[in-house]
C-alpha cells in the first residue's frame, strides 16, 4: 500500500482520468440494468403478479407468441386439475384490445379473462373484487390516467361496456399495456366478436388462450405428461414471459448491450494499466534490482487498480442511483432493483480486475538488469 | 533464513574467476573474462574503462542481476551461485544497495519515502533512520520534495542515501557522475568514501570520471573483460 498509494495521489490527474471513464461506465450499467428491469416489467409485470405456476397452451404453438395465437377448449383445465400434484387448474383468456372510457380517456389494454370467484381471479386492493359480467378490474396505475372506480370502458369496435369496479396493486402490464381483469364469458364473447346483445353460438364459450395450472413450488409436477394427457404444450409462468410481444427482442438486445458494456470496460481498464505498466517500466527495473519480489509489485499495481475501480465505480453507481431515481418518475419504463444493479457493479470491479491483472503481469517480466546504464 | 552474518565474520565482496559470454552462436562477446576482486568492509573501489569493457557486467553479477557462466561471487559472506530467484532477492533487498546513473528515484515518492521504501519491499534487520540518514548526506531540508524538484546532486545524494538505509554489506555504484558538474562529482564521490568508511561497506564503483578517482582507495582498469590493479 506505501507505493501505491502514493502512486495514485502523485499521477492522480491520470487516475481521475481513468477513473470517470470507469465511473461512466458505472453510470450507464445503472441506467441499463433500470431499463431492462422497467422494460420486463412493462412487457410482463402483469404475468408475474399471476399465481400461476405453469401455462397449457394448444399444443405445438409458437413459444414466441402462444398467448396470441393459442386456443384451447376449455374442458382442458379438467383434465389438468387431475394431474398428480398440480393443486389447481383454470381456464385463462387473454387478448388485447383498445377501449375507450366514458371520459374519453384511450386505453390499450391486455384484457384477462378469468372466471370470478376463481384462484385466478384478482383481489382489487381499492373498490370491489370481479363478480360477474359487465365488471372490470384495471391496474392501478390507470387511476394515474384519470380513471376512477365507476368509469365506463367500452371495447372499440364491438361495443362491449364495462364498469371499473376495482384497481389491483400498481402496476400491472402485459405487453407494455395495461391489464384489465373481465369475467371468461364476456372475454370469449369478445374474442369471438359477438357485439353486445347479438346472440351468441355455443361454441364461443368451449375456447380460452390457455389452461393457468398452479402446484406447489417443491411439487414433483409431471407437465410432459400433463401436456401428453390434456394434448397441450406447456411452459412456466417465467417460460411464458417470452409468448409476450416483443419480450424476447427486447430483453436480448439489452442483454447484449450490456454484455458490450463489461467487455468494453475490461478492455478499457487493461489498456490503461498497459500504459501504466510501460511507463512504469524503467522504475520496475530499479525497484526490482532494489530486491523488490515479483509478488510486491504484481500487489502494488493490483491494490492500484483495485482501489481505482472501486471508488470510481462506486461514484458511477451513486450518480446512477440518483438519476435512476429522477427517471423512475418519469413514464419511462424504468425500475431500479438492488440485484442486479449489484451484479452489475461487482462484474464490472471483477472484470476490470481481469483487465488490469492481464496488463500488469507485464510487470514479471521486467528485466532489473536494465535498471543500470546503458553502457555495460 | 538468516542474511545477516555476524559482525566478526562480516565480509565484502569475493569474486574469484568469473567469466561471462553474452549472446550465443558466432556473435558471442566476452564480456567478462576470468575476473577476481575482493574488496573488503569499508574499502572504496573504482572500476575504470572504456565503454563496452565489461564494467557494468561486473556489478551485474556482483549485484545478482546476471549469473555468471563460471567462477564464484560471495557478497556479506553468501555464495550467490546455486541461489533461487527469490533468495537472491532477498539478498539484494538486505545485503546490497545499489546506486544507479542519475539516481533513479521512484518518481512519485519525496526523499525521506525514497528511504522508507526499502523497510516496506520486507523485513530490514536494524535498518538506519531514513531522517538521520538524509541528515547525514546533507538532504535534511529537501526531505518533503520529489526527485522533480531536486537538482542531480541532490537525487543523487538521496540515491546514495536510499541505497544504504538497509546497512548492506556491499555497494554497488554505477556512473554515479554521469549527470553531474565537475565540483557536484566531487561532492558525491567523497561523500560515497565518508560513508564507505564510516559505515564499513564495501564499495565498489564504476565510473568514467577520472577526477573523482582520488576519492578512491583502489582502482583497477577494464579492458575487453579482464580486470587489473591500477593504483592503490
Amino acid at each position: 500500500m506505501f507505493l501505491a498509494w502514493r502512486e495514485l495521489s502523485f499521477a492522480r490527474g491520470r487516475f481521475v482520468l481513468m477513473g470517470s471513464v470507469v465511473a461512466l461506465i458505472g453510470l450507464l450499467m445503472v441506467l441499463l440494468s433500470g431499463l431492462s428491469v422497467g422494460l420486463v416489467n412493462d412487457g410482463v409485470s402483469g404475468l408475474q403478479k399471476l399465481p400461476v405456476s405453469s401455462f397449457a397452451f394448444q399444443d405445438g404453438v409458437d413459444k414466441t407468441s402462444a398467448f396470441s395465437r393459442s386456443v384451447v377448449g376449455v374442458e382442458t383445465a379438467e383434465t389438468w386439475a387431475e394431474q398428480d400434484g398440480v393443486e389447481d387448474a383454470t381456464p385463462f383468456g387473454n387478448s388485447l384490445v383498445n377501449t375507450r372510457t366514458d371520459k374519453d380517456v384511450d386505453i390499450d389494454m391486455a384484457l384477462f379473462g378469468v372466471e370470478e370467484g376463481s384462484w385466478l381471479s384478482p383481489e382489487a386492493t381499492d373498490g370491489a373484487d370481479l363478480s360477474g359480467p359487465g365488471q372490470i378490474v384495471v391496474a392501478g396505475t390507470l387511476k394515474d390516467e384519470g380513471v376512477a372506480v365507476g368509469d365506463t370502458v367500452e371495447i372499440d369496435q364491438i361495443g362491449t361496456k364495462f364498469e371499473v369496479v376495482g384497481f389491483l396493486d400498481g402496476q400491472h402490464t402485459y405487453g407494455h399495456v395495461d391489464v384489465g381483469y373481465v369475467d371468461l364469458r364476456t372475454w370469449q364473447e369478445i374474442r369471438a366478436g359477438v357485439r353486445p346483445g347479438e346472440p351468441v353460438p355455443d361454441h364461443v364459450y368451449d375456447d380460452a388462450t390457455a389452461v393457468a395450472v398452479k402446484y406447489d413450488a417443491d411439487a414433483d409436477v409431471d407437465l410432459a405428461a400433463g401436456d401428453k394427457a390434456a394434448e397441450t404444450t406447456s411452459m412456466t409462468l417465467k417460460e411464458s414471459y417470452g409468448a409476450s410481444p416483443g419480450y424476447t427482442a427486447e430483453t436480448s438486445t439489452l442483454q447484449m448491450i450490456q454484455v458490450f458494456l463489461y467487455a468494453i470496460s475490461a478492455l478499457v481498464v487493461g489498456a490503461f494499466f498497459t500504459v501504466v505498466t510501460i511507463q512504469r517500466r524503467h522504475e520496475i527495473a530499479v525497484l526490482r534490482a532494489m530486491g523488490a519480489s515479483t509478488r510486491y509489485l504484481l500487489r502494488d499495481s493490483l491494490t492500484q487498480s483495485a482501489i481505482l475501480l472501486i471508488g470510481s465505480s462506486a461514484v458511477g453507481v451513486a450518480i446512477g442511483l440518483i438519476l435512476g431515481a429522477l427517471i423512475s418518475s418519469s413514464p419511462m419504463p424504468f425500475a431500479l432493483e438492488a440485484a442486479p444493479v449489484a451484479v452489475a457493479t461487482v462484474l464490472l470491479v471483477v472484470l476490470g480486475m481481469v483487465g488490469a491483472a492481464a496488463a500488469v503481469f507485464r510487470i514479471t517480466r521486467v528485466d532489473p538488469l536494465t535498471a543500470l546504464g546503458g553502457n555495460r | 533464513m538468516s542474511t545477516t552474518a555476524p559482525a566478526t565474520t562480516r565480509t565484502g565482496l569475493e569474486i574469484s574467476g568469473v567469466s561471462l559470454v553474452h549472446g550465443d552462436g558466432e556473435s558471442t562477446v566476452t564480456a567478462l573474462d576470468d575476473v577476481s576482486l575482493t574488496v573488503s568492509p569499508g574499502e572504496f573501489v573504482a572500476i575504470v574503462g572504456p565503454s563496452g569493457s565489461g564494467k557494468s557486467s561486473l556489478l551485474a553479477v556482483a549485484g545478482g542481476l546476471a549469473k555468471p557462466d563460471s567462477g564464484t561471487i560471495r557478497v556479506g559472506g553468501h555464495d550467490l551461485g546455486g541461489m533461487s530467484g527469490r533468495r537472491l532477492t532477498e539478498l539484494r533487498r538486505t545485503q546490497i544497495g545499489f546506486v544507479f546513473q542519475s539516481g533513479n528515484l521512484i518518481p512519485a515518492l519525496t526523499a525521506v519515502d525514497q528511504l522508507r521504501l526499502p523497510m516496506t519491499l520486507g523485513r530490514v534487520e536494524n535498518p538506519r533512520d531514513p531522517m538521520e540518514l538524509l541528515e547525514e548526506v546533507g538532504m535534511a531540508h529537501r526531505a518533503r520534495h520529489r526527485p522533480d524538484k531536486l537538482s542531480g546532486g541532490e537525487r543523487q545524494r538521496v540515491g546514495i542515501a536510499r541505497a544504504l538505509v538497509t546497512r548492506p554489506a556491499l555497494l554497488l555504484v554505477d556512473e554515479p557522475t554521469a549527470a553531474l558538474d565537475r565540483s557536484r562529482s566531487h561532492d558525491v564521490v567523497s561523500l560515497l568514501a565518508r560513508e564507505t568508511h564510516g559505515h564499513d561497506v564495501a564499495t565498489v564503483m564504476v565510473t568514467h570520471d577520472q577526477d573523482v578517482l582520488e576519492h578512491c582507495d583502489k582502482v583497477y582498469r577494464m579492458t575487453d573483460g579482464t580486470l587489473e590493479v591500477e593504483s592503490n
